[in-house]
């Protein structure tokens, strides 16, 4: 399966509501722009956002329009006040954001690559994380950052990452991951209105993905999950990619005549226990499917609130299927061996019930 | 001209393998060979064939996410890259790091790396080491970067760490002009980033990066200053890409044709091919069997890497520590 062709299978069955078909990075697009148009304190931030500025007139040229063009054409709507191109100081322009953020603006912050997000890790960590805490709830840091992740594109080592946990684990941090158009519409939304700092994770293998978005303007609860398949034998866990690849696992599945039941966590921090406790009383089987590393990761997470809080419901031990505990190598090869792939939840699944 | 002849051959060497080297490379990843994205640096040659003109394996150069045409100066072998480039066995890293990663130990090349910045303060660290050794005299530390590098705080760090601790090393600032998309006089406070040099306590020069007789003197200052003891030099090589940013880029977005050509006829083959002509230190013919011999060894690096195998599978867990007692193999 190319990227290209992927067409994303999570829809939300929303029969009869008005929408279309669209791919992943035209409605991110289209959320930045409606969220912008809706509140002048919200600006974006980033290298090259726009890209490129006309020497003699000083105006931008929009000739990047943002990593993976992701932001094309709103610097002449909104000017290059709102869609500021910075150097390329991430440590800088997040603790800027911040800055801005705890003084009454609205920042959204496009980090490009996930990997960059150490360059400012203090400042997420130190400042926009704590600041409400440590100075006794006075404040506020409503903050959105977006950054890609995610192996598969031969970007290698150290632009490929997927830590979401790194993130996770941050107390005063909420974090969210996509998996189709419609998520990523609900979740940006919600980002950029939370009054809390919110980063949101993109995997770099959805942005080309097409599904259904209702055109109605909504948000999508921090801290929820869903399902987007039902079934009675297994649940799979997926988010992000990772739901994709679950999804496509079921499939498989059910020409075997295993019926599988799919959880796109949608929300890292908070998450959604309750999905996950419901669905694993009823199958009593669980597989988790996450791309990160797998040591003190969201996956390792799941399965400690699984263990804890639905021990007795199990048939069986609760299995993990992630990248290996190694950084992403470069040549395509290993790099897919390194990336979880439908063939490798199919597998354990099959594992599972073989043990009856 | 106080440079000898066999110097004067390696330098055009250089500079041609560099140019024909991403030449082949970019040719190579638009047939589908190289397996992730390439930042060619054709345009660039000067700076590193100048700088590293005076630098031995024991000498340690730190490079960015534009790194062959360091590699290549700093001697490692064009078949080897090829191969990484392609992801094979046969790579400079085994096929594990790719264009971005290039790094061999054994020449005193501290690795490509694509975290803008992130490689500067480990040419200050290989600095820290010499002069910690007392070899400062035989092995100093170079860090190349770029005009957009030059915004991450960490150069700054760097460049205060070096002077305060009077370290050998040569802060070698690649000014093309461009970060991407973003032209330095937007994103850059000054016009010449050597003048930062002076509040860090260190001289800044700004240089003529098409030129690399004009580099290969102001480096060669720099860098006896550093094997002298006399602590660290920030050089400002104004340069230009002849290609864009990273292959599949469209430089004309963001620049114009004035521009292009105004930089292409300073291209820095061109005025060397020129100069020792005119001044009958090289002849063309000797100038041209040079280029001939690395049009053969750009045929033979491309054969090697493709008919070099892929990596095994096991190389996905391997190196990822020296040793480690329960490591996991992805979860399946
Ligand atoms: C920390 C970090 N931020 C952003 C990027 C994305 N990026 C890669 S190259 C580049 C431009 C670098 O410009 P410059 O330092 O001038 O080097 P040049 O590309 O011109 O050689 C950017 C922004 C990155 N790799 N690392
Ligand atoms: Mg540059």
């Amino acid at each position: 399966m190319t990227i290209q062709q992927a067409i994303s299978p999570l829809g939300p069955g929303y029969d009869g509501v008005p929408g279309e078909e669209k791919r992943f990075r035209d409605v991110f697009r289209d959320t930045l722009r409606a969220e912008m148009q809706r509140d002048p304190d919200v600006f974006l931030m980033g290298e090259d956002i726009s890209g490129g500025f006309d020497k003699d007139t000083k105006e931008p040229l929009d000739a990047w329009g943002g990593p993976f063009a992701a932001t094309k054409g709103l610097v002449q709507e909104f000017g290059p006040e709102r869609i500021r191109d910075t150097p390329i100081s991430e440590a800088g322009f997040v603790g800027a954001a911040i800055g801005a953020a705890l003084t009454g603006l609205r920042p959204v912050v496009d980090l490009m690559y996930f990997d960059f997000v150490t360059v400012a890790y203090d400042q997420l960590l130190s400042n926009a994380a704590k600041s409400r805490y440590m100075f006794g709830g006075q404040t506020r840091v409503p903050l959105t950052l977006f950054a890609r992740s995610g192996a598969g594109t031969g970007h290698a080592a150290q632009h490929s990452e997927s830590f979401y946990s790194m993130l996770a684990h941050i107390p005063g941090l909420k974090v969210v991951v996509p998996s189709d158009p419609y998520s990523v519409k609900g979740l940006l939304a919600a980002a950029i209105r939370d009054d809390d700092p919110v980063f949101l994770v993109n995997d770099k293998k959805l942005i080309n993905l097409t599904g259904f978005v209702p055109d109605e303007d909504y948000i999508i609860e921090l801290g929820k999950g869903r399902y987007t398949r039902r079934g009675d034998d297994v649940t799979l866990v997926g988010m992000s990619y990772t739901s994709i690849a679950c999804q496509q696992a079921a499939e498989i599945l059910a020409a075997d005549g295993i019926e599988a039941e799919v959880i796109d966590m949608m929300s890292l921090s908070p998450f959604d226990e309750d999905i996950l406790l419901e669905s694993v009383m009823k199958t009593n089987r669980v597989v988790i499917v996450d791309e990160d590393t797998p040591r003190a990761s969201m996956a390792s997470e799941f399965a400690a609130v699984i263990a804890d809080k639905a021990f007795d419901y199990l048939d069986a031990p609760v299995k993990r299927v992630t990248a290996p505990h190694s950084p992403v190598p470069y040549n395509k090869g290993l790099e897919t061996a390194f990336m979880p792939q439908p063939e490798d939840i199919v597998g354990t699944v099959r594992n599972m019930l073989a043990r009856g | 001209m106080d440079i000898s002849k066999e110097k004067l051959e390696w330098l055009y060497t250089t500079m041609y393998r560099i140019r024909r080297f991403e030449e082949t490379m970019l040719e190579q990843t638009f047939k589908g060979n190289a397996m992730g994205v390439t930042h060619p640096s054709d345009g660039q040659e000067a700076p590193p064939t100048g700088i590293c003109a005076h630098l031995t394996d024991k000498d340690w150069i730190g490079s960015t996410h534009r790194g062959h045409g360091h590699c290549i100066a700093k001697g490692l072998e064009t078949d080897k890259m090829m191969a990484e480039i392609m992801g094979r066995a046969t790579g400079q890293c085994g096929g594990k790091g790719g264009s971005m990663h290039i790094a061999d130990f054994s020449k005193g090349m501290l690795g490509a790396n694509a975290v803008v910045g992130a490689s500067i303060p480990l040419a200050v660290g290989a600095a820290l080491t010499a002069k910690y050794k007392g070899i400062e005299n035989e092995s100093i530390g170079v860090s190349f970067f770029g005009d957009g590098a030059s915004s991450q705080g960490v150069l700054h760090e760097s460049m205060n760490l070096a002077s305060v601790w009077k370290l050998p090393v040569v802060f070698a600032c690649e000014n093309n002009g461009y970060a991407e998309a973003t032209p330095a006089w937007y994103a850059v406070s000054t016009d010449d980033i050597a003048s930062r040099a002076e509040g860090y306590g260190m001289p800044g020069v700004v240089v003529d990066g098409m030129d690399v007789f004009a580099v290969y003197d102001a480096a060669g200052e720099a860098i006896a200053r550093a094997r002298a003891g006399e602590g660290p030099t920030f050089l400002e090589l104004k340069t230009y890409r002849f290609h864009g940013h990273f292959h599949a880029d469209t430089p004309l977005n963001y620049r114009t044709e004035e521009e292009e050509e105004y930089f292409r006829e300073r291209d820095p083959l061109k005025s060397f091919e020129k100069r020792v002509t005119e001044q009958k230190l090289m002849t063309a013919k000797k100038l041209k069997g040079i280029r001939d011999a690395i049009e053969k060894e750009m045929v033979d690096a491309v054969e090697f890497a493709l008919n070099s195998p892929m990596p095994d599978a096991e190389a996905l867990y391997s190196d990822v520590y020296v040793s480690y007692s329960n490591p996991i193999p992805g979860l399946r």
